[in-house]
């Protein structure tokens, strides 16, 4: 008995995702672009965005439900519609993240120019890409792709603690004038940061959509 | 560990005249565990449960070979004493089946065959058996009204008192819940949890969610192989054989 109707609600469950999962990276996108370019517009389209995310989390979770609900889904199945409830909440803390760099983002607009952004562009990068690998890995049901992203993390903590250490030595602890932007580019560091993790739980939570493998919390558990 | 292991096949095969019914079962249960048997309609499930008690020889054209060991013992040797493996080996099948007398003597019944005749062992084990049947507090003040007074789901529970009466090790149950309500189910599958302190219970059933439920392992058997038999936990989160995976996620045929 092949049950083409469960299929097809749990294509509909995937493409949902890779939805929400396009709406997450369209907001980190311009939320780092507003940064760099400093532009309160963008910035805005960001936090406006972000009510669209959140109702669409929340249809995804009540799908996800109603299909627990009817289908009482088992092994593949099971595993899928968990873990897709999992990425989905990922996925929204991710564009969350993303309002809160955009909020920074009109703070440090409407102010001089700190220093000229070296590292955060870096770091940027480094959170946009983590973010699409992991979709990616998503997409293509891929482990080792996933392992890839949770390899990535640690240069993330690095790049966080370097921007801090830097703001807060070179410039809040010398000069108590640069306090507000520095507090605004440290929290910024510490948002990709978070950014770059939740990246890394959607690639564990993909490992065990995979092989059901548990690998969070440092732990290889069968 | 091979005191914990109650039954074992070994190279079981069964035939059906000239149809094989079941291929080359190697299986080992844990004595106190519950054992749920999965699979399509035909696969050699039932065929299976009922040759640990040996109810298919009651069927003319059957034959088999191998071995299967209840208490390391081979119950397909010949000079088997049925009736005593059938004492140890209970059964409770899809349809509950109460004779036509009164509910006392339907759990009473198997004891009195069995020659005992102390009527208060008899009033003692049919108390404790309709206890261990989750039925007394139902039961106890009408033990003398016909057994067909009762509900379907406690017909069937009267059916456990009468397999546990005659204080079986195992208890084999084929569909028991099947022809039950939700709630009547869900009184079953409670019992079983209770039971399985006492005795290893193997449950034949059509219904994948109540093998996930009450089964500690889970056996999928298909065309009359034992196609994998695991912890119940693995099984449905993560079968290790795509054609399982197929069956139970409904994608099979």
């Amino acid at each position: 008995m092949i049950d083409r109707r469960f299929d097809e609600e749990l294509n509909e469950l995937n493409n949902m995702l890779l939805k929400m999962a396009t709406f997450t990276q369209e907001s980190i996108y311009l939320a780092i672009d507003s940064i760099k370019n400093r532009d309160i517009k963008t910035a805005k389209i960001v936090i406006d965005n972000d009510k669209k995310i959140d109702e669409f989390e929340l249809d995804i979770d009540d799908f996800s439900v109603e299909l627990l609900a009817r289908r009482q889904p088992l092994a593949g199945d099971l595993r899928f519609i968990t873990t897709g409830m999992k990425i989905n909440g990922e996925l929204e803390r991710i564009a969350d993240l993303s309002v809160n760099i955009a909020e920074r983002s009109i703070d440090l607009s409407s102010q001089p120019l700190l220093k000229p952004l070296v590292d955060i562009p870096i770091f940027s990068e480094l959170a946009v890409n983590m973010v699409k690998t992991t979709i990616d890995s998503f997409i293509k049901r891929d482990a080792e792709l996933a392992k890839k992203v949770i390899s990535m993390d640690a240069e993330a903590n690095r790049l966080r603690d370097t921007i801090q250490k830097e703001l807060v030595e070179d410039y809040i602890a010398k000069d108590i004038s640069t306090l507000s932007r520095g507090v605004s580019l440290f929290l910024v560091a510490q948002h990709l940061e978070r950014i770059c993790d939740h990246a890394k739980y959607i690639a564990e939570a993909v490992i065990y959509l995979v092989s059901a493998r548990v690998v969070k919390h440092n732990k290889l558990k069968d | 560990m091979a005191k914990d292991i109650v039954i074992e096949a070994k190279n079981f095969n069964f035939y059906y005249g000239s149809v094989k019914a079941l291929t080359d079962i190697n299986i080992k249960i844990e004595k106190n565990s519950v054992t749920g048997i999965i699979g399509p309609s035909g696969c050699g499930k039932s065929t299976f449960l009922r040759s640990l008690n040996l109810m298919n020889n009651l069927i003319l054209t059957a034959r088999y070979d191998g071995e299967i060991l209840i208490d390391g013992d081979n119950i397909l040797k010949k000079d088997i004493d049925v009736v005593q493996l059938r004492r140890k080996v209970g059964m409770v099948f899809q349809k509950s089946n109460p004779f036509p007398k009164t509910i006392f003597e339907n759990v009473a019944y198997g004891l009195k065959i069995n020659g005992i005749k102390d009527k208060e062992l008899i009033n003692q084990r049919v108390e404790e058996s309709l206890k261990g049947a989750a039925l007394w507090d139902e039961v106890k003040d009408r033990l003398h009204v016909s057994a067909f007074d009762l509900s379907g789901g406690q017909q069937q529970r009267l059916c456990i008192a009468r397999a546990l009466a005659v204080q079986p090790e195992i208890l084999l149950m084929d569909e028991p819940a099947s022809a039950l309500d939700p709630t009547a189910t869900l009184k079953i599958e409670e019992l079983i949890q209770v039971l399985k302190s006492k005795y290893t219970i193997i449950i034949v059933t059509h219904n994948m969610q109540q093998a996930a439920r009450v089964s500690d392992y889970t056996a999928f058997f298909m065309m009359g192989k034992l196609i994998e038999y695991n912890k119940t936990n693995i099984m449905f989160t993560n079968p290790e054989h795509k054609i399982t995976e197929d069956y139970i996620t409904g994608r099979f045929g």
